[in-house]
């Protein structure tokens, strides 16, 4: 069924059509509308789930986590300042491997007070162990819910499903609301290996020594390595059932491309705009849309760069003292892989700034009028 | 006499062995934190009216029941004097622990 | 492609009237991309709200500048702010007033219509007159004179989106959509 729904409403649906159990969440501008249509849902039987409203987004990802170690499929969103406060949960939530499946709209750090997209928020939670997923529209953030509770149960490893602020979150779009009985057939119900509960009594999370703590990081790598492929297995999958395939990346019109532009989040789809009228003006470019940022899609980007001259990274984020972060993560994808073709790092659009079709003209400019970057950041779009 | 709970120590000889997550590892079994007790709890039976809320309370369940009857487990308890405190006969009493 | 801003006032459902067009064009296929200005909206403060319109899948995910179409819902915002800003030659401003579009002192490089929303929604009992909802009447004007969607795709729209007197809000958008043929 095709309707017109906000970003925010199609993380509602997604949590909605794979049955989840458990809703906590506290609200926090842009992402209160995925809450407010989740608890209408949960009010009016439409979902049949524990809707707990709590005192804070800490206490929102511990209530999923206690959830998730019962038995329940649990979902919960946030941004920012929230997913911040939720970092020691998050840290929690991988290291007891509970696929709690959560969306985060991408809304950059305070201060100065901001509601407006960027990326460093999810960013910031690189290192906790979840899987993080970077949707370019409302019906890629459906669709990746699903898939997302689908891998996590797979791996017992928690996940984000992240969307911009704004140019998702409150986008209203054409989506194809998935059927429920299809979406049955590809998310079945989950069933934990272990859980708590008083018949199989275990306790979870308790004192780990270091005679241990090191073999249970070594599973947890292990099974994210296992990602990628059940990522693109699920993805397939989906397809076969929905017609619509969920990668790893996204690439457009790399084959022939001299420069590629790494691109992620809504600005991965602007890009192909950029690049449609760049082809036609006769510049060979090519769009590979970064979807899955972990576990890192290393094979997926050394094989969609490895024909081209230059690639030209725009990240709508920073790591201070150092560059953009997909930048970061490209160059060490690379490494040893690119025959020491020059990876340009273009930073663009913190704090909600527009990205646009000129942004990436410039970018490409840029990359065709330097043979090397002439520093690890150019910035587009800022007055300095 | 209680009966004592197994506290063996485990050590995992290779990967296939350690669970996916975090989980009754049974590391709280070999650590037996009665070692950290300096004063001890001791039931005066003859008082006690068998409620249950000591066993209850305890935050290391180391009020054993054994044929109905209170036991504490010493392999573990702490010491911390929360069912003496708890108890509504006051029949547990906190003494020093002997050296 | 077509681009559409609306101007209204916060709490005057500017961003409710984009979402009724965006449903009644999904119904015949189009892709639509709906949007408010991205920002804290204040009741009374001047907002913004956007539209765009492909046959295709729409990728383009930046703001709108040159639009092709401005629809000026609360007329009072015409003295306050330039709704021309960035708008295409030979686009549309499509204003809600009792005034005739020749009152209006635009360049002549765009075309003005004016349809009386504001009466046609207190006619019809939505709102009143200090504070007429009359984003219905607003759609079915757009509706008509961009030639957008069939009046039967803009009612079903009107009808799923409002539960608030879904049949005024019909009539009004109706007897919007029949005032603006005088444009056509
Ligand atoms: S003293 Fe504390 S630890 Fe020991 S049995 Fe009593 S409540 Fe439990
Ligand atoms: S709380 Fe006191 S009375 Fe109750 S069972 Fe324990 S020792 Fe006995």
């Amino acid at each position: 069924m095709k309707k017109v729904i906000m970003g925010n409403h199609a993380l509602s649906y997604g949590a909605m059509l794979a049955r989840s159990q458990v809703i906590a969440a506290y609200p926090i501008t842009p992402q209160t509308q995925v809450v407010e249509l989740l608890s209408e849902m949960c009010a009016d039987g439409t979902l049949d789930a524990k809707f707990i409203k709590v005192e804070s987004e800490h206490s929102a990802m511990a209530a999923c986590i206690g959830a998730s170690a019962a038995g329940a499929r649990a979902f919960t969103a946030t941004s920012a300042q929230g997913l911040a406060l939720m970092h020691e949960m998050l840290h929690w939530a991988a290291g007891e491997r509970v696929p709690v499946v959560m969306g985060n709209v991408n809304r950059a750090m305070a201060p100065g007070w901001t509601i407006w997209a960027d990326q460093n928020d999810s960013l910031s939670q690189r290192d906790t162990g979840w899987m993080q997923y970077y949707c370019a529209s409302n019906q890629e953030v459906v669709d990746t819910v699903l898939q997302a509770f689908k891998v996590s149960e797979a791996l017992s490893i928690p996940s984000m499903v992240i969307l911009d602020a704004f140019a998702l979150s409150h986008t209203y779009e054409v989506v194809d609301i998935p059927e429920a009985a299809k979406v049955d057939a590809y998310l079945p119900p989950f069933r934990p290996l272990y859980k708590l509960t008083p018949s199989d009594p275990r306790a979870f999370g308790g004192l780990t020594s270091p005679e241990h703590y090191m073999e249970l990081r070594y599973k947890l790598q292990k099974d994210m390595e296992k990602a990628p492929a059940l990522i693109e297995a699920t993805g397939r999958e989906f397809e076969k059932i929905f017609g619509r395939y969920l990668g790893l990346v996204d690439p457009y019109l790399c084959e022939d491309a001299e420069i590629i532009l790494v691109t992620s989040g809504t600005a991965g789809y602007t890009a192909r705009v950029a690049v449609d009228a760049m082809r036609a003006a006769g510049t060979k470019v090519g769009n590979l849309r970064i979807k899955v940022f972990r576990p890192f899609p290393f094979e997926a980007v050394r094989k969609y760069t490895a024909a081209a001259k230059k690639i030209a990274v725009v990240d709508r984020n920073i790591s201070y003292g150092h560059h953009g972060i997909f930048s970061q993560e490209l160059k060490s994808a690379v490494y040893g892989h690119a025959d020491g073709k020059p990876v340009f790092g273009f930073i663009a659009g913190l704090g909600g700034r527009d990205i646009t079709p000129a942004s990436f003209k410039e970018v490409v400019d840029y990359a065709i009028a330097h043979e090397q970057p002439e520093a690890e950041i150019v910035w587009i779009g800022a007055k300095i | 006499m209680p009966k004592k709970r197994d506290a063996k120590k485990i050590n995992f000889t290779s990967i296939a062995e350690v669970p996916t997550m975090p989980m009754s590892l049974g590391s709280m079994l070999w650590n037996k934190t009665g070692t950290w007790r300096n004063i001890r709890p001791e039931i005066k039976l003859e008082d006690c009216i068998q409620c249950g809320i000591c066993w209850k309370f305890c935050p290391d369940m180391s009020i054993l029941i054994e044929n109905e009857w209170p036991v504490v487990d010493y392999d573990f308890c702490k010491g911390c004097g929360i069912c003496a405190e708890e108890c509504p006969a006051k029949c547990i009493v906190m003494v020093e622990e002997r050296k | 492609m077509i681009e559409i801003r609306f101007h209204g006032r916060g709490g005057q459902g500017t961003v409710v009237a984009s979402k009724i067009l965006a449903d009644a064009l999904a119904q015949e296929d189009n892709y639509v991309q709906a949007y408010p200005e991205f920002g804290v909206e204040r009741r009374g403060s001047p907002v913004v709200a956007f539209i765009r319109i492909d046959s295709k899948p729409i990728y383009d995910k930046s703001r709108i500048y040159a639009p092709d179409h401005v629809v000026v819902v609360d007329p009072t915002l015409v003295e306050a702010i330039d709704v021309t800003e960035g708008l295409k030659d030979g686009g549309w401003i499509i204003i809600n007033s009792d005034k005739k579009p020749g009152e209006f002192a635009f360049p002549s490089k765009f075309k003005v219509a004016t349809v009386n929303a504001t009466e046609i929604a207190v006619r019809n009992k939505l709102g009143s007159l200090a504070a007429p909802i009359v984003n219905t009447a607003i759609v079915g004007v757009v509706t008509r004179i961009l030639g957008l969607t069939k009046l039967d795709s803009l009612l079903k729209a009107v009808g799923d989106a409002i539960s608030i007197k879904p049949e005024n809000n019909k009539t009004a958008a109706s007897e919007a959509y029949e005032q603006a043929g005088d444009y056509c």
